[in-house]
C-alpha cells in the first residue's frame, strides 16, 4: 500500500503547529497504525529529520498511552479500537490521512501528537479511590456481591484513561472518564461510605481542570475505545445532584 | 563477597511471621524524615509507593510514562494467584509453596516462596476492599479458574484484564496518597543513574523527559521496581518502553545479578507477522483451560482447520502429558510447540504455529447451557450460540483482540499461536528483605530474581508484585531504616550527586553525538535476533559463544554508527531508546555468559546438550543447585557469586507433568 500522511508537526506547547505532509510506500495491511507510524520515522530519520513524536507503549490496547486523532475521529474509524489496534487493513492503498494530537484546553500538547493528560490523575487524587489504607482488609469472601453489581462495576472500570472521550466532545468535556470511576465505586458496596464526597470532589477538580461541559452529544460513547456507556454519566449526575441537595458541609 | 540472604531461622511457617514481629520499628515521628524514593509504577511500585506513604514515609514515585496507571501490570490478562481454598478442592499454603517451587524447577529459595504463599491471602483481601471488581458466581462470592502446572483452582480474575484492574487498584491507593501531599510523584521521568554515598544508595538521577533536564533526588533508600528486561529480544510482549536500565544502573554500582538467563517464553501468543513487527500480543494462558492445543499428523497440511477430521489432528500436549494436558507449565508447553514445527507440523504462512481451538468447549459449555434452559433437544445451531455467548463472556476481550490483529474470526477458526518472550524470572539478587548487595537499595516485583527459580508459574507475577509492595516493603525496609534515623537529608550539591550527574551527561552527549547512519530500531532488532536464535527456547554451547561475539560487535557498531535525532534538552523518544538499546546490549552478552554457565537443563533455559531420552530438560541439581548471582566488574568482565539452594521442607525430584 502506498499512503500520503498529513502529520500534526509542533515543537512544544508554546510554539504553533503546522501539518506536514509525508509519502509512504510498503505499508502491509498487517501493520498496526503506529508501525505505519514506526516505518514513517524511520524513514524521516534515514533522510536527517525530526521523527514524529507520539505516545504509545503497550499496543495491546490497554494502558491508555496511545492518543491520535485520524481522519477528523479519535482512535480513527473503527469502534471499541484504540489506535495501536487498529491495523491498516482498515485503509486502502492511495489514501491520504490525517493525524492529529488531542485536541483539548485540558490537554496541553508536548510535542507534535503527545499530549499532557496529567489532569486525570489529579482528577484521582481528589476522590477516586476506596480509603482503604494496606492491611484494613477483611476476608473478601465475607463481603458477598451480586455478579450483576459486579459485571456492571467492571465494566466501567475498564476505562483505560486514555482521553479519547474528551477528544470527541464538542465541548472537551471529560464526563464520561470521571462518570466511569463514580460509577464503578457507586455500584460497590466498598464504595458507599465516600459516594457523596467523592462524587463532589471528584466533579470540582474536573472543573478547575478546564474541562467543559456534558451536553448529552453522546460522541464520547461512540468514540470510547472501551465502549464505556454514558449511562454511567445519568448515574454520576444522580449522584452528584443527590450529594449537592444532601450535603451538610 | 559471600552472599547473605538473610533468611530468618526457625520452621519455614514461622520464619515470616517471627521474623516481621522482630524487626526494629521506626517511631511516626522520625517516618516524617525518612525519605524513600520509589522508581516504577506498576503493581510492586504503586502498592510500595502507597503503602510506604500510608506508614509516614515521605515518598517520591517515579515513572516514565505520562501517569503510573500506564505501567505494564496493565496488560496482565489472566489472573492472580492466592492460597484461599475457596473451591475447597485441596488448596493450601504449602500446596502453593510446592507448586511454585516444582514450577520454577527447584532453582528458587524455600523462605522467600514460603512467605508469597502465605501473603496471597491477604493481597485478595486488600483489593477487594479497594473496590477491585472480581468476577463472581451467582451467589455472590468470587470465582476461581484454573492455570498451568497446577491442579486446583485458585486464581482470581476479572475477564482477561486482571493486571489492569489490580493496578487501578494500586494506582487509586497511590493517587490517594498523592492527592494527600504525602507521595511526590514524577511522571515522565526515567532513572538513568543510582547514587551512591559511602557504599549506600542515596538517591537518583532522573531525566524530565519533556524538557530533557536532569534531576538530582535524595533518598535513605531507593527502591526498584522497574520490570523485567524481556525487551532485549526485541520482540516480546512486553511494552514497548520496558527496559533493564535501571536495573542495569544498579548492576553497575555494585548490584548483582541473578540468574539472566532464565527468560519465560510464553506458550500462547499471536504469531509474528511480518518484518515490521514491534511487539507480540499474549493470548491469556487462561485460555488453556477450555481450549484445545493441536497441529495435523500430516507434515505441511495445507488443508483450512476446519476441514482437518478429528482422527488427523494430533492434540500433542494431551498426547505426550496426559496428567495435565494442555495445562503443563509454559515452558513445558513452549518447548512442545516448538519441537512440532521444527518437525514440519507447523501451520500458517510460516509453518511457525499451532492451533489453539475452541471449537469442543463451544459445543460442551452450549450443550451445558441449553440444559440449565430445559433446551434438552437443542439443535447443533442453538447449541453452538449458546456455547459462543458463555464463551464471551469469559474471553470476549482476548477472543476480540484476536481478530483485531488477525483479521480471523476465532469463534468460528481456530486460533493460530505460536510461543513467545513474555517474563523475566532472573534481576536483580535480593535478600529475604528484599535488598540488593548495595545497602539501602531494594528491587521489588518482576526486577528481581527471588520467587519463581528458572519458570514461573501463570497468575503469580501479579502475585509477587502486590505481595512484595503492600506486604514484604513496608516491614523489611524498618530493618534499614531504623539505623537510619539520624541521618538528615544530604543536600544534592554532594559531591557524590554532582560526579554521577556529570557522568549521566557524559553519556547523553555522546549517544547525540555519534550522529551515524542506522536508527536505534535497527541495533535493537538486531540484538533481539541474536537472542532470539541463540540465547531463546533452546541454547547449545556453540551458539552461546557466536551470540557472546556477535553482541560485542554488534555493541561496538552501536557507539560508532548509531543515529539519534534531536537534541537532549528537549522531548526525544529516540534518545530514550538509545539509551536503553545501549544497555540491552551489555545485558544480552551476560544473559550468554549465564546461559553458558549453567550446564543443564531447567525450566526455561533448555540447553540442547542436557535433555532426556524423549527430550525433557535435564537438571543437574549436584553442580546446579545454585543462584548465579553476577558482580559487574567494569568493561564486559563479570564475576560469578553463587547462592547455594538448600531445600529443607521439599523433595527434589524429577519434575514430571505426565
Amino acid at each position: 500500500m502506498k499512503l500520503t500522511l498529513k502529520v500534526w508537526r509542533q515543537r512544544n506547547a508554546k510554539v504553533k503547529g503546522q501539518f506536514e505532509t509525508h509519502n509512504i510506500d510498503n505499508v502491509s495491511p498487517d501493520m498496526s497504525f503506529l508501525e505505519m507510524i514506526d516505518v514513517l520515522n524511520a524513514q524521516i530519520i534515514e533522510s536527517g529529520g525530526d521523527p514524529v513524536a507520539f505516545d504509545h507503549d503497550c499496543r495491546e490496547g490497554i494502558c491508555g498511552m496511545c492518543s491520535m486523532y485520524i481522519n477528523g475521529r479519535p482512535h480513527g474509524p473503527n469502534t471499541g479500537t484504540t489506535t495501536c489496534q487498529l491495523h491498516m487493513r482498515s485503509f486502502k492503498d492511495g489514501d491520504t490521512i490525517t493525524i492529529e494530537p488531542w485536541r483539548s484546553v485540558a490537554f496541553p500538547v508536548i510535542k507534535d501528537l503527545a499530549v499532557d493528560r496529567s489532569s486525570f490523575d489529579r482528577i484521582m487524587s481528589a476522590g477516586g479511590f476506596v480509603s482503604v489504607n494496606t492491611g484494613n482488609a477483611r476476608d473478601a469472601n465475607s463481603l458477598p456481591i451480586s455478579k450483576e453489581d459486579a459485571d456492571s462495576a467492571f465494566s466501567a472500570a475498564a476505562c483505560i484513561g486514555c482521553g479519547a472521550c474528551v477528544a470527541a466532545c464538542p465541548n472537551g468535556s471529560a464526563m464520561l472518564f470521571v462518570s466511569a470511576k463514580v460509577s464503578q465505586l457507586a455500584k460497590l458496596p466498598q464504595g458507599q461510605p465516600e459516594r457523596k464526597s467523592r462524587v463532589k470532589n471528584m466533579v470540582k477538580q474536573m472543573d478547575k481542570e478546564g474541562f467543559g461541559f456534558c451536553s448529552n452529544h453522546a460522541a464520547c460513547e461512540v468514540e470510547c475505545p472501551k465502549s464505556i456507556s454514558i449511562d454511567n454519566i445519568a448515574l454520576m449526575n444522580r449522584d452528584y445532584l443527590s450529594a449537592s441537595l444532601a450535603s451538610e458541609k | 563477597m559471600r552472599l547473605d540472604s538473610k533468611i530468618p531461622e526457625g520452621p519455614l511457617s514461622d520464619k515470616w511471621t517471627d521474623y516481621r514481629s522482630s524487626i526494629p520499628l521506626v517511631n511516626p515521628a522520625n517516618k516524617r524524615n525518612l525519605e524513600v524514593i520509589v522508581v516504577g509504577s506498576g503493581l510492586a511500585g504503586a502498592s510500595a509507593g502507597a503503602t510506604l506513604a500510608e506508614l509516614g514515609y515521605k515518598v517520591k514515585v517515579f515513572c516514565f510514562q505520562d501517569s503510573p496507571r500506564r505501567a505494564h501490570s496493565i496488560a496482565a490478562q489472566g489472573g492472580i494467584n492466592a492460597a484461599k481454598n475457596y473451591q475447597n478442592d485441596g488448596d493450601s499454603i504449602y500446596r502453593l509453596f510446592y507448586d511454585t517451587i516444582k514450577g520454577g524447577d527447584y532453582r528458587s529459595r524455600e523462605a522467600n516462596v514460603y512467605r508469597l504463599a502465605e501473603v496471597s491471602v491477604n493481597i485478595i483481601d486488600q483489593c477487594v476492599a479497594q473496590g477491585v471488581p472480581f468476577a463472581r458466581e451467582y451467589g455472590g462470592l468470587l470465582a476461581n479458574r484454573s492455570f498451568g502446572g497446577v491442579q486446583v483452582q485458585r486464581t482470581f480474575y476479572a475477564a482477561g484484564q486482571t493486571g489492569q484492574q489490580l493496578l487501578l487498584g494500586a494506582y487509586s491507593a497511590l493517587q490517594r496518597q498523592i492527592g494527600m501531599g504525602n507521595v511526590q510523584m514524577y511522571a515522565r521521568h526515567e532513572m538513568l543513574d543510582v547514587v551512591l554515598i559511602d557504599g549506600k544508595a542515596r538517591g537518583i538521577i532522573a531525566r524530565n523527559l519533556i524538557n530533557g533536564e536532569l534531576e538530582r533526588h535524595f533518598g535513605h533508600a531507593v527502591v526498584l521496581c522497574t520490570g523485567g528486561y524481556g525487551n532485549v529480544f526485541y520482540l516480546s510482549t512486553n511494552a514497548m518502553g520496558s527496559n533493564v536500565t535501571a536495573a542495569w544502573k544498579a548492576n553497575k554500582r555494585g548490584a548483582f545479578f541473578a540468574n539472566p538467563c532464565f527468560t519465560q517464553i510464553h506458550p500462547t501468543c499471536i504469531p509474528v507477522s511480518g518484518e515490521h513487527q514491534s511487539k507480540l500480543t499474549l493470548m491469556s494462558e487462561s485460555l488453556r483451560n477450555d481450549g484445545r492445543i493441536w497441529v495435523p499428523k500430516k507434515q505441511k497440511d495445507e488443508r483450512h482447520p476446519t476441514q482437518i477430521p478429528e482422527d488427523e489432528r494430533d492434540y500433542y500436549l494431551e498426547r505426550r502429558y496426559p496428567a495435565f494436558g494442555n495445562l503443563v507449565p509454559r515452558d513445558v508447553a513452549s518447548r512442545a510447540a516448538k519441537e512440532r514445527c521444527d518437525a514440519g507440523y507447523g501451520v500458517g504462512a510460516t509453518g511457525m504455529a499451532v492451533y489453539l481451538d475452541y471449537a469442543s468447549a463451544i459445543i460442551r459449555y452450549g450443550k451445558q447451557e441449553a440444559n440449565k434452559l430445559g433446551e434438552y433437544n437443542a439443535s447443533d445451531q442453538r447449541v453452538k450460540e449458546l456455547g459462543k455467548a458463555l464463551v464471551k463472556e469469559k474471553y470476549g476481550n482476548l477472543f476480540d483482540m484476536y481478530e483485531k490483529i488477525t483479521g480471523d474470526n476465532p469463534y468460528e477458526v481456530p486460533m493460530r499461536i505460536y510461543p513467545a518472550v513474555h517474563y523475566t524470572m532472573g534481576g536483580l539478587w535480593v535478600d529475604y528483605n528484599l535488598m540488593t548487595t548495595v545497602p539501602g537499595l531494594y528491587s521489588l516485583g518482576e526486577s528481581n530474581f527471588s520467587d519463581h527459580g528458572a519458570n514461573r508459574l501463570g497468575a503469580s507475577a501479579l502475585m509477587q508484585g502486590l505481595a512484595d509492595g503492600y506486604f514484604v516493603i513496608p516491614y523489611t525496609i524498618g530493618d534499614y531504616l531504623s539505623k537510619e534515623i539520624r541521618t538528615p537529608s544530604i543536600p544534592t550539591d554532594h559531591e557524590a550527586f554532582e560526579r554521577t550527574e556529570k557522568e549521566v551527561k557524559e553519556r547523553i552527549d555522546h549517544l547525540i553525538n555519534i550522529k551515524g547512519k542506522k536508527p536505534v530500531d535497527y541495533y535493537h532488532r538486531s540484538l533481539g535476533k541474536i537472542m532470539w536464535d541463540k540465547c531463546g527456547m533452546s541454547r547449545n554451547a556453540e551458539g552461546l559463544k557466536e551470540a557472546i561475539k556477535e553482541i560485542q560487535a554488534l555493541r561496538e557498531e552501536f557507539w560508532q554508527n548509531v543515529r539519534v535525532p534531536g537534541q537532549s534538552d528537549e522531548f526525544n523518544p529516540e534518545l530514550e531508546k538509545a539509551g536503553r538499546v545501549a544497555d540491552f546490549l551489555e545485558l544480552g552478552e551476560l544473559m550468554c555468559i549465564d546461559a553458558l554457565d549453567r550446564e543443564e537443563s531447567c525450566g526455561g533455559h533448555f540447553r540442547e546438550e542436557h535433555q532426556t531420552e524423549d527430550g525433557e530438560a535435564l537438571r543437574n541439581d549436584e553442580d546446579y543447585s545454585y543462584v548465579a548471582a553476577w558482580e559487574n566488574k567494569g568493561d564486559g568482565k563479570f564475576e560469578l557469586h553463587k547462592e547455594e539452594l538448600a531445600y529443607e521442607n521439599i523433595k527434589i525430584a524429577q519434575r514430571s507433568y505426565k
